[in-house]
């Protein structure tokens, strides 16, 4: 890695990752890129969360599902972890709870291939400072 | 893919089954049937809403119509009329009680302003191992734009226009404490960041720093910049071994991109971090024992002042602030202390990230404006109490706090009322009771808590708290006497008035609140002999009423201490000398024939 030096080159550094996201957000295979972000706090570890993961790396891997599973922090949904957020492309994320290998199953087979929602919703109940 | 054009989202939380969501699930599904129309349409049930006090819920995407109430008998009209006809059955819309207007889109609820998230905002949304997921997100511009063009002066004045005050409990103004530590003259100077998170069922600290741990590392840096220090400590247990890890990876990142290091962006400014190990000692979370600790010393507090603002770590002056204090340190320099102060209540403003635990249903990390009620907190937000029970209480500030009871629903959360209340903000543990714990018992357990943790430094704290423990000790073993009470209040006062530091300070709170909240449970132990919540093993009894008892051997068969005895087919009796209140024998009997008194 290199050093970022100044300010300017920080702003367009942000403006590359942001590009780099949303790259992924809006790929120009929009059918394939599914983005699938793991809840790996102390709680989600703790209810299996690593389990989960691996299992969708792998699966989606197997199926060749054009996929990016990534881990991220503690959403706030202690008591439905392991929590895993799946965002189709063109769609809202949608984050699913109590995902264990069987609901990483059925949202791989139902959710990821077919489009259709899968019982285990969690919803989204708070603002972030963007909106 | 099957391409509906319309969900329905049913709540399948607790509150909203028992109110007979499966039916309208299995009414909808059988409904979209006949129509011939599953094509179009998917039910699917969800997790709670966390607006149980309105359930059952039905959300109907992608106009966001939010039902409330919904009962299997509207199943027909809300397929005839909304989905058919697309026109929304108004009277089961959501009516906003402060100005009788009907809500159609959820979004516009004041349901979903209840939460904002601040400190929280990356947790769960970026990978923390990946710095440029946070740059990307607006990470490390606010240490930009300090670094290039703002003064120290101007940073310091943003943050304390902004209102922010320690969100580690004490609640000190956070821009004032930077001006304190940046106007005492010395060579060198630290930040330190206190992530000695204790109370038990706090757990926001560990979140964020697992979640989002450049917030903090940037937060610091600013601080750093403003106060005139080129090195951050960050205090955190070992107890955290996954926080440790993120930290310690970003860390790395950060030093390798140059926005930790020496000359940061160009700027000339050098800012260093290491971390420092923590044993897990509830005490250390105190800042002069968490100085000493870091020191290598034992983890005991001393006397303030001086405070660390002029004598800190290494006799230099020290600046401590908590995790989730620097975690909003970011967002306020990036938006503006106008924004961050728009939020909030008049003494207290933005968000506080709250632990929910104990007998509620959304156990997890909410963040909500101070200002938010406690009604809204648990019944709107946590979903209401575990198995459809009565609330009790709720303890805020961890074993430093005091319990708030249903009188105390509806006052704003903020650092003033709470204090005025008889509780504190503290780290914003919230541990829910509900009508099954014995008071008694639960200041019990904080005292247990606090004496394990006393230092031992000053005799009120190690042999005051003692004797409160056993005086409590005393009363839920059913020996308590009248003037225990009063003993045990007496004696709070003057733990409170004379221990050395902020632990010994608090640790009767617990005990107060409950006494003052609850005397009556206090006196049915004392008087009567009896625990009202059934809790206190020692004042219950177990009974087998000879006339209902069918001889069956079921208890005799499952009592684990053979405290029972009798014939087959004739009355069985327990021992009392030898039962163990165990409650397996109440549990097990199947035609009601033992009573609990």
């Amino acid at each position: 890695m290199t050093k970022i030096k100044t300010l300017a080159d920080l702003r367009k550094m942000k403006e590359e990752a942001q590009s780099k996201i949303k790259l992924r957000e809006n790929s120009a295979n929009p059918d394939q890129v599914v983005q699938v972000k793991v809840g790996m706090a102390t709680c989600g570890i703790a209810s299996g969360a690593k389990e989960t993961m691996k299992y969708f790396v792998e699966e989606l891997e197997q199926e060749a599902i054009d996929a990016v599973v990534t881990q991220t922090g503690c959403m706030g949904y202690c008591y439905a972890e392991p929590t895993v957020e799946v965002k189709l492309p063109g769609k809202e994320p949608v984050v699913y709870g109590h995902v264990k290998k069987e609901k990483a199953r059925e949202i791989i087979d139902s959710y990821i291939k077919r489009g259709e929602l899968v019982d285990g919703i969690i919803p989204v109940s708070f603002k972030t400072i963007d909106d | 893919m099957t391409d509906y054009k319309m969900h329905l989202l049913i709540c399948g939380g607790t509150g909203c089954k028992a109110s007979e969501s499966d039916e309208i699930k299995n009414r909808l599904n059988q409904l979209i049937h006949d129509l011939g129309l599953e094509d179009e349409v998917q039910v699917v049930l969800t997790g709670c809403f966390g607006f149980c006090e309105k359930g059952p819920i039905v959300k109907v995407l992608p106009d966001n119509t939010f039902y409330v109430q919904v009962s299997p008998n509207d199943v027909v009209e809300i397929v005839e009329e909304h989905i058919v006809k697309g026109r929304p059955v108004k009277r089961l819309l959501y009516t906003d009680p402060t100005n009788d207007k009907q809500i159609s889109d959820s979004k516009g609820m004041d349901f979903y302003k209840k939460q904002i998230r601040i400190a929280l905002k990356n947790c769960g949304f970026i990978n923390p191992e990946n710095i440029d997921e946070y740059i990307a997100r607006d990470g490390y511009q606010a240490l930009g734009k300090c670094l290039s063009e703002l003064t120290p002066e101007e940073v310091i004045k943003e943050v304390k226009d902004s209102g922010l005050r320690g969100r580690g409990g004490g609640g000190f103004p956070t821009g004032l404490k930077w001006e304190i530590t940046k106007n005492v003259e010395n060579d060198q100077k630290y930040v330190v960041c206190n992530a000695d998170e204790g109370d038990p069922g706090a757990f926001m600290d560990r979140s964020i720093l697992e979640g989002d741990p450049h917030s903090v590392l940037e937060a610091m840096a600013i601080c750093g910049y403003c106060i005139g220090a080129d090195k951050g400590l960050v205090y955190i247990r070992a107890e955290y071994p996954l926080a440790i890890q993120r930290l310690k990876i970003a860390i790395k990142q950060a030093e390798e991109y140059g926005l930790i290091g020496d000359d940061i962006l160009g700027t000339g400014f050098n800012f260093h971090i290491e971390l420092r190990y923590g044993a897990g000692a509830f005490v250390c979370g105190e800042e002069t024992a968490l100085i000493h600790s870091m020191e290598g010393l034992r983890g005991e507090p001393t006397f303030k002042p001086p405070f660390p603002s002029v004598s800190g770590y290494m006799g230099k002056p020290t600046n401590v602030n908590n995790v989730e204090t620097f975690a909003n340190i970011p967002v306020i320099l990036n938006k503006g202390a106008e924004w961050f102060s728009k939020i909030g209540t008049e003494k207290s403003k933005g968000t506080k990230v709250f632990a929910l635990a104990g007998k509620i249903n959304n156990v997890g990390l909410i963040e909500v404006p101070m200002g938010t009620t406690l009604r809204e907190v648990i019944y709107d937000i946590g979903g209401g109490i575990k198995d459809g029970k009565e609330f009790k209480a709720v303890q805020t500030g961890g074993p430093s706090g005091g319990c708030l009871t249903k009188e105390d629903l509806d006052i704003p959360i903020d650092y003033d009322n709470l204090l005025a209340s008889g509780s504190m903000m503290g780290s914003g543990g919230m541990i829910v009771m509900d009508e099954n714990d014995c008071m008694v018992s639960i200041a019990k357990f904080y005292l247990d808590f606090t004496l394990e943790e006393s230092c031992g430094k000053c005799t009120p704290c190690r042999v005051g708290n003692k004797r409160l423990y056993e005086l409590l000790d005393k009363i839920t073993q059913g020996k308590g006497e009248e003037q225990d009470i009063e003993k045990l209040k007496d004696l709070s006062v003057v733990i409170k008035d004379t221990a050395l530091c902020g632990l010994g300070q608090t640790s009767p709170n617990p005990v107060l609140s409950t006494i003052n909240n609850f005397e009556h449970e206090y006196h049915a132990h004392v008087h009567d002999g009896k625990c009202p919540a059934g809790q206190c093993k020692s004042l219950l009894r177990y009974d087998i009423v000879e006339d209902l008892c069918t001889g069956c051997t079921l208890c005799f068969r499952n009592c684990p201490v053979g405290a029972i005895s009798g014939e087959r087919r004739a009355p069985h009796f327990i021992d009392q000398t030898l039962c163990i209140k165990c409650g397996v024998c109440y549990e097990k009997c199947k035609f009601n024939a033992i009573t609990l008194t």
